[in-house]
């Protein structure tokens, strides 16, 4: 049955199809030097297909569609918003970059990879979920090694592809065990069949282990969390802020999905697994963190512990829960996004991206270096930024859960993030270059980048400060779980 | 609906802050026109919020409510009651103030004030400043943490760029560390007040006025009483979690110096108060011999260890956390007359040490050095200063017809009340004090002007002398007429006694 609403439930993916087809027919006809408008035409494509998906395509009532493989609802639609706007930020990044810039091949692989997320987002289903995931990850494992001529870059790519395709295959075998033992694959229709009893608690355990070792290693949950500093050091930078913000954000989608519909609280012994595993990671991200002199590694170990931090929302397994990680999500990727933006615009100049290099960068552009203290206090938790309201409300579903020793840890960690995110700050705003004159090094920023990252760091200011819209968003896409 | 003030209050110097950051960096003097311009305002209204409090009604008035995020009973929520009025008129001074010492002097052989990027400098001293603000005026505890958290990390940048080059990267990192361990340990305690709320009482609400009658039971009360209390008093400086501050004082600009001993450190002791004491009176009344005898430890070690000091701004440092011992100790005698005494001090030691911070300052941008043995003669160069640090010294000996006299009495009162033996040992404090504020005086402004200072150093600016002068006339006015500030607290300390379930 083709209805309206069948339709609808894929518009955005429709919509990006189209823009990735408009690439793909309008590029060949530009000069090498103009095909950076490609970042323009993919940005512009993205917030139209968000504006489109706003008017005409906002989910009602939960349904299924395609036969059982897309869940067409809020958490679903929220998400989909999310990655396109993290998309076409990301699109943005692209232009001036010139390894990636004037390559209209890097747009298309963007947008197939988003194409990927979205339906990562959706899937009611677990043969449609592999799919998705797979969809998403192959052009990223080409994104990360796109410049072929670095070293690093083709060793990010082969990496990451080589982590992928093992942990997608562990994922894969719990997704078969899961359908031998319940006989569907549609994860509405799993909870019956456990709660029928066709499938022990031990067995359960065990598919649930598996199927986390592929989202674990999507989410960079220690201990599947190896790829991702050699992965964001080596690919190109605006390639390594998608991975750490959308990509991430897809696998917390799949995975608040899964465990909340299909697998709720069959065991307390589950969540205090989640809750050790939530642990683990937050107190490995940071300390690994605390050591790292290169800025793109220090944001990989620290994206570590965020997914940490928004761990505490699953395992809190409350409606509250819910919500919080999905407004951590929210908040995460718009700061994530910006941490990356300005590490990109300061490096496409200067060529480094040491944390030593920063030195002096307040006055070499006060603008930036601002940017960069809003990404960074926003990461550490600190108001008037996103970063502080969005820990607050993870806490606050760790205490009602009764999590509260997670919550000490969560702390504890807060403190040590705190810590290493002022250290980079020291170097921006307290150090100055080494016998030069900082007026003689300016650090421009080209229109992409200016756009792109006041755009994110007044997003990071308001949901920082006016967050009752984007709690009451983050909350109907939490509603739909329960 | 009235005029908004308390609001307006708030956000003003975070508006002024954007503002300051929108200008061209080389137009030093219209930024700093700017700052000084929104400090003005600010000062006014919070002039005119204490002025037309009505005592005679007492509680929480301008009073203003928006709701923010109904969901989780989080609301903009606003008012001022007669322990908070006064500390909104003390921010309001200290911001005044501040922006007036930092103004400066752009001559290349004074150098005084801030030199370096005074953009950046107003726009984070202001963004703190707004902060500080709305924790003393939120009664949503949501937004009271939120508020104070904004006060703490621009300390971290303000003191990191235009400290004091020896010590700055190591206090600003040490005083950031400290707040937030405080800050988040009572956040948790926090988080478990509003989830016991929810359960007892079914409404989810982080309205402080609320949570008061929440019915926490006395083991609840009891366990997170400490964490909650210590955790906010860590910004107090109490004993034995003071060691950041007097480093974090002497690595600071002289207006950071201000503001962090004179509002930041209220904020600590206001904060423990309004959540500590307020939201767990149980708690309170049994942890109420361990508060006191910290306090009590640091009311005496405070003021030894800043006798045997000889940086200048180490000294004040540490008679702050003497200083705040005495506020501590006030609180913890649950009291009226400990209260009230802890109330006024607050304000008393807020501007006292403003001042004290503010000459220090202003000698040492001029001398280049702030050692006492290497300092005299002050009085002959610089005798506005000299007699504002010698009417600061006098309240901070407690003098009779100064401010301190009148806060310190009450507290001194409040502690004999409750334990004879802690008052005497306290008491032994204003005799060290007196002596080291006599020897500074003695040596820095009286002895001989040392070979090394002749023919560089100059007189203080015109805005020095103004921000000495509003110092001054409210430590004297309010020593000699305590009826400008004792019944206001007086009325905030009935509202705590009730609390407290007291009569």
């Amino acid at each position: 049955m083709f209805t309206s609403t069948t339709f609808l439930s894929i518009l955005p993916e429709v919509l990006i199809l189209v823009l990735a087809v408009l690439i793909f027919i309008v590029e060949p006809f530009w000069k090498a030097e103009q095909r950076r408008n490609a970042g323009w035409l993919t940005a512009g494509g993205l917030l139209a297909a968000m504006v489109i998906s706003l008017l005409f395509g906002q989910p009602g009532e939960p349904t299924t569609t395609f036969g059982g493989m897309i869940r067409f609802d809020w958490l679903g639609f929220f998400f989909k918003l999310l990655f396109m706007f993290a998309g076409a930020a990301t699109a943005l990044l692209f232009m001036d970059n010139e390894k990636i810039g004037q390559r209209g091949e890097a747009y298309l692989l963007l947008l197939a990879s988003l194409l990927g997320m979205d339906l990562m987002a959706v899937s009611a289903d677990l043969v449609m979920l592999y799919l998705a995931i797979e969809t998403t990850s192959i052009p990223l494992y080409v994104l990360s090694g796109f410049m072929l001529a670095d070293k690093k870059s083709t060793e990010a790519g082969f990496k990451y592809l080589l982590f992928g395709a093992l942990t997608s295959a562990f994922m894969l075998y719990g997704f078969s065990l899961v359908f031998g033992f319940a006989g569907t694959t549609n994860i509405y229709r799993l909870v019956e069949m456990f709660t029928a009893g066709s499938l022990s608690v031990g067995a359960a355990f065990g598919v649930l282990a598996l199927i986390l070792v592929g989202l674990g290693f999507k989410v960079s949950i220690v201990p599947f969390h190896f790829w991702a500093p050699d992965v964001y050091e080596g690919a190109p930078t605006p390639v390594s802020g998608f991975l750490s913000t959308a990509s991430k954000a897809a696998g917390f989608a799949v995975l608040v999905r899964l465990f909340f519909v299909a697998f709720p609280e069959f065991a307390a012994s589950w969540t205090l697994t989640l809750a050790i595993l939530s642990a683990i990671t937050m107190t490995v991200g940071n300390l690994l963190t605390l050591q790292q002199t290169n800025i793109k590694r220090l944001l990989a170990y620290s994206s570590v512990a965020h997914a940490g931090y928004a761990m505490i929302g699953v395992v809190a397994l409350s409606q509250l829960g819910a919500t919080s990680v999905i407004f951590y999500l929210a908040a995460y990727i718009l700061t994530n996004l910006l941490a990356f933006g300005v590490v990109m615009a300061f490096s496409r100049v200067t060529g480094v991206d040491e944390i030593m290099d920063f030195s002096g960068l307040s006055r070499r552009n006060p603008w930036l270096a601002l940017m960069m203290l809003a990404a960074f206090l926003s990461l550490a938790g600190m108001p008037p930024f996103g970063g502080f309201v969005a820990k607050v409300f993870v806490f606050a579903a760790g205490v009602q859960a009764g999590y509260v020793w997670l919550v000490f840890v969560g702390i504890v960690n807060s403190i040590i993030g705190v810590y290493y995110y002022l250290n980079v700050m020291k170097f921006v705003y307290l150090y100055r270059m080494p016998n030069e004159d900082e007026e003689n090094h300016p650090v421009p920023l080209t229109r992409p980048y200016a756009i792109t990252l006041a755009v994110l760091a007044l997003g990071v200011i308001l949901i920082g400060t006016v967050f009752a819209p984007w709690f009451g968003w983050s909350d109907a896409a939490a509603l739909t779980l329960f | 609906m009235n005029f908004p003030v308390l609001s307006v209050i708030t956000f003003i110097p975070m508006v002024a802050a954007l503002i300051i950051l929108m200008m061209p960096s080389h137009r030093r003097n219209e930024t700093r026109a700017v700052a000084l311009a929104s400090a003005t305002f600010a000062l006014l209204l919070s002039l005119w919020v204490y002025f037309s409090y009505d005592q005679t009604v007492g509680g929480y008035q301008f009073v203003e409510k928006y709701n923010w995020l109904p969901a989780l009973g989080i609301s903009l929520y606003f008012g001022v009651d007669g322990m908070s009025a006064p500390l909104v008129l003390l921010t309001g001074v200290v911001m005044f103030t501040g922006v007036l010492i930092s103004w400066g002097d752009e001559d290349p052989h004074v150098k005084a004030g801030i030199q370096d990027r005074p953009r950046e400098f107003f726009a984070f001293l202001f963004l703190l400043a707004g902060g500080v603000f709305g924790v003393f005026v939120s009664l949503d505890l949501f937004m009271l943490f939120f508020f104070y958290e904004i006060a703490v990390f621009p300390m971290y940048l303000l003191i990191a760029i235009w400290g004091w080059v020896v010590t700055r990267e190591y206090a600003a990192m040490k005083l950031t560390l400290y707040l937030f361990v405080g800050s988040v340990v009572s956040l948790v305690g926090v988080l478990v007040m509003y989830w016991t709320q929810y359960k007892n009482t079914g409404v989810l609400s982080f309205d402080m006025l609320v949570m008061e009658n929440a019915g926490f039971s006395q083991a609840l009360q009891i366990a997170w009483f400490l964490p909650v209390f210590l955790g906010f008093a860590v910004l107090g400086g109490i004993w034995p979690f003071h060691n950041w501050s007097p480093d974090g004082h002497v690595a600071a600009p002289t207006a950071v110096s201000m503001f962090h001993a004179g509002v930041l450190m209220k904020l600590g002791a206001f904060a423990a108060l309004r959540v500590g004491i307020m939201l767990l009176p149980e708690g309170a009344k049994y942890w109420s011999w361990l508060i006191m005898t910290f306090a009590g430890v640091a009311v005496v070690y405070g003021a030894y260890i800043a006798f045997v000091q000889t940086d200048m701004k180490y000294m004040i440092g540490f008679s702050s956390v003497s200083h705040m011992g005495l506020v501590m100790l006030g609180l913890s005698t649950l009291n009226r007359e400990g209260l009230t005494g802890a109330g006024v001090q607050m304000f008393s030691h807020g501007v006292m040490t403003a001042l004290f911070f503010a000459v220090t300052g202003m000698i040492y941008d001029r001398a280049h050095t702030r050692m006492i043995p290497e300092l005299g003669g002050m009085m002959k160069i610089m005798p506005f200063a000299g007699i504002g640090f010698i009417i600061g010294g006098l309240v901070s000996m407690g003098m009779p017809g100064f401010s301190g006299f009148i806060a310190e009495f009450p507290i001194f009162m409040g502690v004999w009340q409750k334990q004879w033996l802690v008052a005497v040992i306290a008491s032994i404090s204003i005799v060290i004090t007196a002596a080291y504020i006599m020897i500074n005086i003695r040596k820095v402004f009286f002895a001989d002007l040392p070979e090394k200072l002749h023919g560089h150093v100059g007189d203080i600016t015109v805005l020095d002398k103004v921000a000495i002068v509003t110092l001054c006339i409210l430590m004297v006015g309010l020593g000699l007429f305590p009826s400008l500030m004792v019944p206001m607290v007086q009325t905030g300390v009935e509202n705590i006694i009730r609390l407290l379930g007291g009569a």
